[in-house]
């Protein structure tokens, strides 16, 4: 039984530039909750901070979720740009 | 009994089920290709794919499990669906697109693509099998809690209508049929969802949690005593009786004494105040020695085991009100991070007749410490061992997404590397959209007195039933397809991993694709069977608890082999089945060493040879190690793997 694709794809030489974006818009994100992480084990109190009429952990929590969204949208943006110009 | 059947939830139940087995068979003549049963043709709408993918992975752990911890320990409950999301990021970022490019059925055909190698097809699907049978059991276990209440059946009875219902689901039509069920359950789910949390914020906080007048709240009385000059307890209300040996044995000792009020026997809980003590009103469950159980005294069909949850002080702006009113979802939440709310804490005393009593007790706890950190994780003056803990969780959540097989194939099933990458980017969007919604459900059943101390997965079912009961049979009809849907994506895999990758790809047996279809369903009809026979072992396990470990196998058996794959050309098809066995013999390892399954061994958890119960942070590094060093010691001795 062969491994290929369940359907046909063609080249995609936008492959590359994908590719990178996604690395770095990753790295990005993957910092972020680092320190939100690391805020809880190191300094949970800190996360009572009031932010906005909120504790900060209300407020991060919601920002990483807003902020996945957010770079979920850039990235197909970007990804969707390059295909158009560069798979013509 | 806090809840009682509901004609309307079964007769909801029983139409949803039929019309999914009818949908199952009539998609089921239009599936006769492998392609059709493994992949449902690659030709699914990318946000059909989007919303299906929600509908696999908001599995009976975020609904009920995740609300159910947000209601009993606030904060820490939404520190899984924030874990949970941002493995989303790893899936869209670096594992959509190679996935839909390399593989074709499984995600083992993915790994395989470069190096057609007998070890990593054995493997990853050994890899595939053991991470969703990991993911069955709490799915399975969710079943029988949920049969409970709604249809007033035995566990055991709930886990086998619905191994019965998704065997039949997945063996009929496979793949196809399991992404319309997934599409309609992540669909509903969203929307009653958002209903549900639009009846918390119009209905706001109340000192006085009566479920919009239509149930009294439960008084929970607290007595002031003193101690005479005898030694006995003198108590406010004389129509309670204290012992008098109050102050030793089991109870005395842990901060407990036993009142007696008209032949009636009730706990509560010493605490000291200016005057002598206050004692507070408790709830408890009595084990006899022969294994029987009372609640308060009674046996569950009696009520006297009251649902809890209500706010002892509630503040607007630092001033005390009775209540809200309606209010937005940032002054909600205000309003609580100002007020004080009453959780519950729980200790279990010994009896003298050897059995044993678990003691829930009132735990006045500020908002500001229930919106963040630290009610069930131990984070403050945390030992070591806490913040490995800790963190070890939060990697296994955040690189457990991307490795999950029943989330995998997902991505096989649309036409194109875009659609794959804006199936995800729709999944982001609802899945994120949905866990919002878990924080507001969560505090909405620790506000509005519903909660089973008993058993907090029926937490956002139970506030829904709060708002009515066509309310609570639709969300609990949605409950169930939550465990059809997460449990048909599982056994479509792991049929996947038998059939494809251990049938067809190692032992190469020659099959048409006629055959290949039939092996799957086959494959399907026995994964079932097991599913079930797990499901009922296990009941009682708690469900977050082993999905948990779901996630830390997942990520560290798959995740390391994929992205290595993906992004380090020296790997090696000997280095990947190397990682994936490390992985898993190193997961599977420390699971089985932890504290928490020594306590189910019947031992005491500090005798336990590992002393956490997160394996992930040592569990990953190893299998990436172990994919560099026999990738590089293998360099040689391996062919040039094939560029695509």
């Amino acid at each position: 039984m062969g491994h290929g694709p369940a359907v046909k794809l063609g080249k995609d030489y936008a492959s590359s530039y994908k590719t990178t974006l996604g690395i770095r818009m990753f790295i990005v994100y993957t910092i972020v909750y680092a320190i939100f992480v690391g805020i809880n084990s190191v300094n949970p109190a800190m996360m009572e901070t009031i932010v906005l009429g909120q504790t900060l952990a209300v407020v991060y929590g919601f920002g990483l979720i807003f902020l996945a969204f957010v770079m979920a949208i850039v990235y197909n943006h970007f990804c969707t740009a390059a295909e158009a110009r560069m798979n013509k | 009994m806090i809840y009682t059947q509901s004609p309307l939830a079964i007769a909801l139940f029983v139409a949803f089920v039929l019309f999914v087995l009818g949908l199952s068979f009539y998609l089921a003549r239009r599936t006769t290709s492998s392609e059709g049963y493994y992949a449902a043709g690659g030709n699914i709408h990318w946000f059909v794919n989007g919303i299906a993918f929600a509908g696999d992975y908001l599995s009976a752990a975020s609904f009920l499990g995740i609300c159910g911890m947000i209601a009993t320990a606030g904060y820490d409950g939404f520190l899984y669906s924030i874990g949970y999301l941002a493995g989303w990021m790893v899936a869209l970022f670096l594992v959509a697109e190679p996935m839909k490019r390399l593989g074709k059925y499984t995600f083992t055909d993915a790994l395989d693509s470069k190096f057609n190698s007998k070890g990593i097809q054995l493997a990853a699907a050994i890899s595939t099998l053991i991470v969703s049978i990991f993911y069955l059991i709490p799915q399975m276990v969710g079943a029988g809690v949920l049969v409970q209440p709604l249809l007033g059946l035995p566990h055991y009875v709930g886990v086998i209508i619905v191994g019965i219902v998704v065997t039949l689901i997945v063996a009929t039509a496979g793949m196809a049929s399991t992404t319309y069920v997934q599409f309609m359950k992540g669909g509903l789910l969203l929307i009653c969802s958002t209903i549900l949390v639009i009846g918390i914020l119009g209905r706001g906080l109340s000192t006085d949690p009566n479920q919009g007048d239509t149930k009294p709240y439960h008084d929970f009385q607290t007595i002031t005593a003193s101690v005479a000059g005898d030694g006995s307890l003198l108590l406010s209300d004389a129509s309670y009786s204290a012992p008098a040996d109050w102050q030793s044995g089991h109870y005395g000792e842990a901060g407990f004494v036993k009142l007696t009020k008209e032949g009636v026997e009730t706990i509560w809980q010493f605490k000291p105040s200016a005057t002598g003590f206050n004692l507070e009103e408790t709830l408890f469950v009595t084990t006899l020695a022969d294994g029987t159980k009372l609640f308060n005294g009674g046996s569950k069909e009696e009520g006297k085991f009251f649902p809890v949850g209500h706010i002892k002080e509630l503040k607007i702006d630092g001033v005390e009100v009775a209540e809200t009113g309606a209010v937005g979802p940032l002054a909600f939440l205000k309003a609580v991070k100002e007020s004080t709310v009453v959780l519950w804490g729980k200790q279990y005393v010994k009896n003298d007749d050897g059995g044993k009593t678990l003691i829930y007790y009132q735990k006045p706890t500020t908002g500001t410490r229930i919106l963040r950190p630290g009610l069930k994780f131990k984070v403050d003056n945390a030992s070591g061992t806490d913040k490995f803990n800790f963190i070890s969780l939060m990697l296994a959540l955040f690189c457990g997404t991307a490795a999950l097989p029943h989330i995998l194939i997902r991505y096989y099933t649309v036409p194109s590397q875009a659609a794959a990458r804006k199936s995800t980017l729709v999944a982001i969007a609802s899945i994120g959209f949905f866990y919002v919604l878990t924080l507001f459900m969560g505090i909405g059943a620790m506000t509005n007195g519903v909660i089973n101390l008993t058993d907090n997965n029926m937490s956002a079912p139970l506030v829904a039933l709060s708002f009515g009961v066509i309310l609570f049979s639709i969300i609990s009809s949605i409950a169930f397809a939550t465990v059809l849907g997460t449990v048909s994506g599982l056994i479509v895999a792991a049929s996947g991993a038998v059939a494809h990758d251990l049938m067809s790809n190692f032992l190469g047996i020659k099959m048409t694709d006629g055959g290949m279809v039939m092996a799957g369903k086959m494959s399907a009809v026995v994964v079932g069977i097991i599913a079930i026979y797990l499901g009922i072992v296990f009941e009682g396990m708690n469900v977050s608890f082993l999905v948990g470990w779901a996630f830390a196998v997942a990520a560290s058996a798959n995740l390391p082999a994929i992205l290595m794959l993906l992004f380090w050309k020296k790997t090696t098809a000997p280095g990947i089945t190397a990682s994936i066995l490390v992985g898993l013999v190193s997961v599977l390892g420390l699971i089985l060493l932890s504290p928490d399954m020594w306590v189910r061994y019947g031992l005491l958890p500090q005798d336990a040879p590992v002393a956490f119960n997160s394996p992930a942070l040592i569990s990953v590094p190893l299998s990436f190690i172990a994919l560099v060093v026999v990738s590089l010691m293998t360099q040689n001795s391996m062919p040039a793997p094939v560029e695509d």
